[in-house]
C-alpha cells in the first residue's frame, strides 16, 4: 500500500511539474516572441512591467481574464464555448509522449521521464495534431461570421493537406529507429541525430510543422490582412486568451516532437540532460520566430500548390529512397 | 475496470451514434459521429489493439470526419437552411433495417454458443501486428492497395474531364 503511494505521489508530482513547465513556457514564448520581433524590427518590445517586461504575461492575463466573455448573436453556444479549450487540451496532451530526460532514479526505483511511453506514441501525437484541427474549425464555424468561417475552411484544408506530408515525412525515422515509441527513437539517436542522417525528412517535417502550427508562412486562417483575425475575431477575454495558450503550446509541443524525432533528443555532451532537451526545444522555437520575423506569407493557392506538388511527392521518394538504403546496408532483418 | 470502462465506451458509442442520427445540424451530427469514433478507439485499445485505436483516430476521426466538415461548411453556409425532419417515408425502411439488426442479432446471441463468450484478450504490439499483416496477408494487402490506387486514379480522372471540358464549351 505505502508503494503504490508513493508511485502515486511521484507520478503526481511530475505530472505537476510538467504542467507548470509547459504553461509558463508557453506564456513566456509570447513574451520571447514579441521582444524577438521587436528587436528584428529595431523596436524595443514590451519592456513596462517588471524588470525588462518580465512580468508582461501575467499583465496580459489579468487584462484577459477581465475583460468580457461576449457571445456573439446567433452563434452556436456550445460549440462556440467549447472549441478554445478543445485547441488548448490536444496541444496539451500531445506532450504526453514525449520524452524530456532519461528514466530518473529515486527511492530506488527507476522513473521514466514521460508521462506515458505508449508504444505507439508518434501515432498518439499524429491523432492529437489531427484532432487539433476541430478547436479552429468548431470555433470558426460556430461564431457564425463570414470571417470566422472562412478562416476555418482554411485552416481545415491546410492541415489536411500538410498532415499527410508530415505523416511521410516522419516514416523513414520510423524506419531508421524500427519503433513507433519516442523513447526508442531518442536511444537509436544516441550516437547521431536523425536531422543529420536524414536531413530531407528533418527538412519536410520542420515545414509540415510550421503550416500544421498556423504560423507565419502559413499563418492565413487568422492572415489579418484579408480576414481580421480569422477563425478567433469574435473570441473575447480569456477564450481568445486560450486560443492564444494554445497556440504557443503547440509551438512548445512540436518543438519538443521535432527535438525528439530528429535532433536527438535529450542526447548531447557535458550538460545533462534536461538542460540539451530545454535548449533544443527553445532553439526551434527561435527558429520559428525567426522565420515570422523573416518571411512573408504565402498565398492560397502557392500554399496548396506546395503542399501537394513539392512536400508530399518529396516525402514519398524519401521515403523509398531510404527503405532502400536501409535494406541495402542490411539494416532491416 | 477494464469490463467498467468497456460499458461506459459502449454506451458513450451508442449514445453519440444516436445522437448523430438525429440531430437537425449536420455539424452537430459530424461532432456526434466523431464522439462515436473516439470510443470506439479506445474499445480497439482495451482490446489489445493499439495500433487500430491509433488509426481510428488519425483516418476517422482525424481525416476523413474533417473532410465532412469542410464539405458541410461550405454547403451550409447559412443557419437556416437546415435538414427538414425525418418524413414518414423515411421510417419505414429505418425500421426495417433496425428489425433485421435485431433479429439477426437474437440469431447470433441464440444459437452460436461461440458468439456468446467474450472475444479472447491479445495483446497485438505494432510490431507483431505489422509482421503478420505483411508475411501471412501481404498479397492482399498489396491488391487492396492496387484498388485503392485505381479508385483513386478514376476519382481524379473523373473530376479532371470535366474540367476540361468546360472551357471548350464556353469557347
Amino acid at each position: 500500500m505505502n508503494d503504490l503511494l508513493l508511485t502515486g505521489l511521484l507520478m503526481l508530482i511530475k505530472l505537476g511539474m510538467i504542467l507548470a513547465v509547459l504553461l509558463t513556457m508557453a506564456a513566456y514564448l509570447v513574451l520571447a516572441e514579441r521582444k524577438l520581433l521587436a528587436r528584428m524590427q529595431r523596436r524595443y518590445g514590451p519592456n513596462r512591467v517588471g524588470f525588462g517586461g518580465m512580468l508582461q504575461p501575467l499583465a496580459d492575463l489579468i487584462k484577459l481574464l477581465t475583460k468580457e466573455d461576449f457571445l456573439p448573436a446567433q452563434a452556436d453556444k456550445w460549440l462556440f464555448l467549447l472549441a478554445p479549450g478543445l485547441a488548448a487540451v490536444t496541444a496539451l496532451l500531445a506532450f504526453a509522449v514525449v520524452p524530456f530526460a532519461p528514466p530518473l532514479e529515486l527511492f530506488g526505483r527507476q522513473l521514466p521521464m514521460v508521462v506515458c511511453d505508449l508504444n505507439v506514441g508518434i501515432l498518439y501525437f499524429f491523432g492529437l495534431s489531427s484532432l487539433a484541427v476541430y478547436g479552429v474549425a468548431l470555433g470558426g464555424w460556430a461564431s457564425n461570421s463570414k470571417y470566422a468561417l472562412l478562416g476555418a475552411l482554411r485552416a481545415m484544408g491546410q492541415m489536411l493537406s500538410y498532415e499527410l506530408a508530415m505523416g511521410l515525412s516522419i516514416v523513414p525515422v520510423i524506419l531508421m529507429a524500427r519503433s513507433f515509441s519516442l523513447t526508442e527513437i531518442v536511444q537509436a539517436q544516441a550516437s547521431l541525430p536523425f536531422a543529420l542522417t536524414n536531413p530531407l525528412a528533418f527538412g519536410i517535417f520542420f515545414i509540415a510543422a510550421l503550416a500544421e502550427s498556423k504560423r507565419t508562412p502559413f499563418d492565413l486562417p487568422e492572415a489579418e490582412n484579408e480576414l481580421v483575425a480569422g477563425f478567433h475575431t469574435e473570441y473575447s477575454g480569456m477564450r481568445f486568451g486560450l486560443f492564444f495558450v494554445g497556440e504557443y503550446l503547440n509551438l512548445v509541443v512540436l518543438g519538443a516532437i521535432i527535438t525528439s524525432l530528429f535532433l536527438g533528443g535529450w542526447h548531447g555532451p557535458l550538460l545533462p540532460p534536461i538542460i540539451w532537451f530545454l535548449g533544443k526545444v527553445l532553439a526551434v522555437a527561435f527558429v520559428f520566430i525567426w522565420i515570422r520575423g523573416t518571411l512573408p506569407r504565402l498565398r492560397y493557392d502557392q500554399l496548396m500548390a506546395f503542399g501537394w506538388k513539392a512536400l508530399l511527392p518529396l516525402a514519398l521518394v524519401n521515403l523509398l529512397a531510404t527503405g532502400g538504403i536501409l535494406l541495402w546496408l542490411g539494416g532491416a532483418s | 475496470m477494464a469490463s467498467l470502462l468497456f460499458y461506459l465506451l459502449a454506451a458513450t458509442a451508442l449514445l453519440a451514434t444516436l445522437l448523430c442520427i438525429t440531430r437537425r445540424s449536420p455539424v452537430h451530427a459530424v461532432i456526434f459521429l466523431i464522439n462515436a469514433f473516439f470510443a470506439l478507439a479506445l474499445m480497439f485499445y482495451l482490446l489489445g489493439a493499439p495500433l487500430i485505436a491509433a488509426w481510428e483516430v488519425i483516418v476517422y476521426a482525424g481525416a476523413i470526419m474533417v473532410l465532412f466538415l469542410f464539405v458541410i461548411m461550405t454547403l451550409e453556409l447559412s443557419p437556416e437552411s437546415q435538414r427538414p425532419a425525418l418524413s414518414r417515408r423515411q421510417w419505414a425502411p429505418a425500421l426495417l433495417l433496425f428489425l433485421l439488426l435485431l433479429i439477426s442479432a437474437g440469431l447470433i446471441l441464440t444459437f452460436d454458443p461461440a458468439g456468446q463468450a467474450g472475444v479472447p484478450f491479445f495483446y497485438a504490439s505494432p510490431r507483431s501486428f505489422g509482421a503478420a499483416l505483411f508475411n501471412r496477408y501481404g498479397l492482399a494487402v498489396e491488391i487492396v492497395s492496387f484498388q485503392l490506387l485505381f479508385a483513386a486514379a478514376g476519382a481524379y480522372y473523373l473530376g479532371r474531364r470535366r474540367k476540361a471540358r468546360q472551357p471548350e464549351e464556353s469557347s
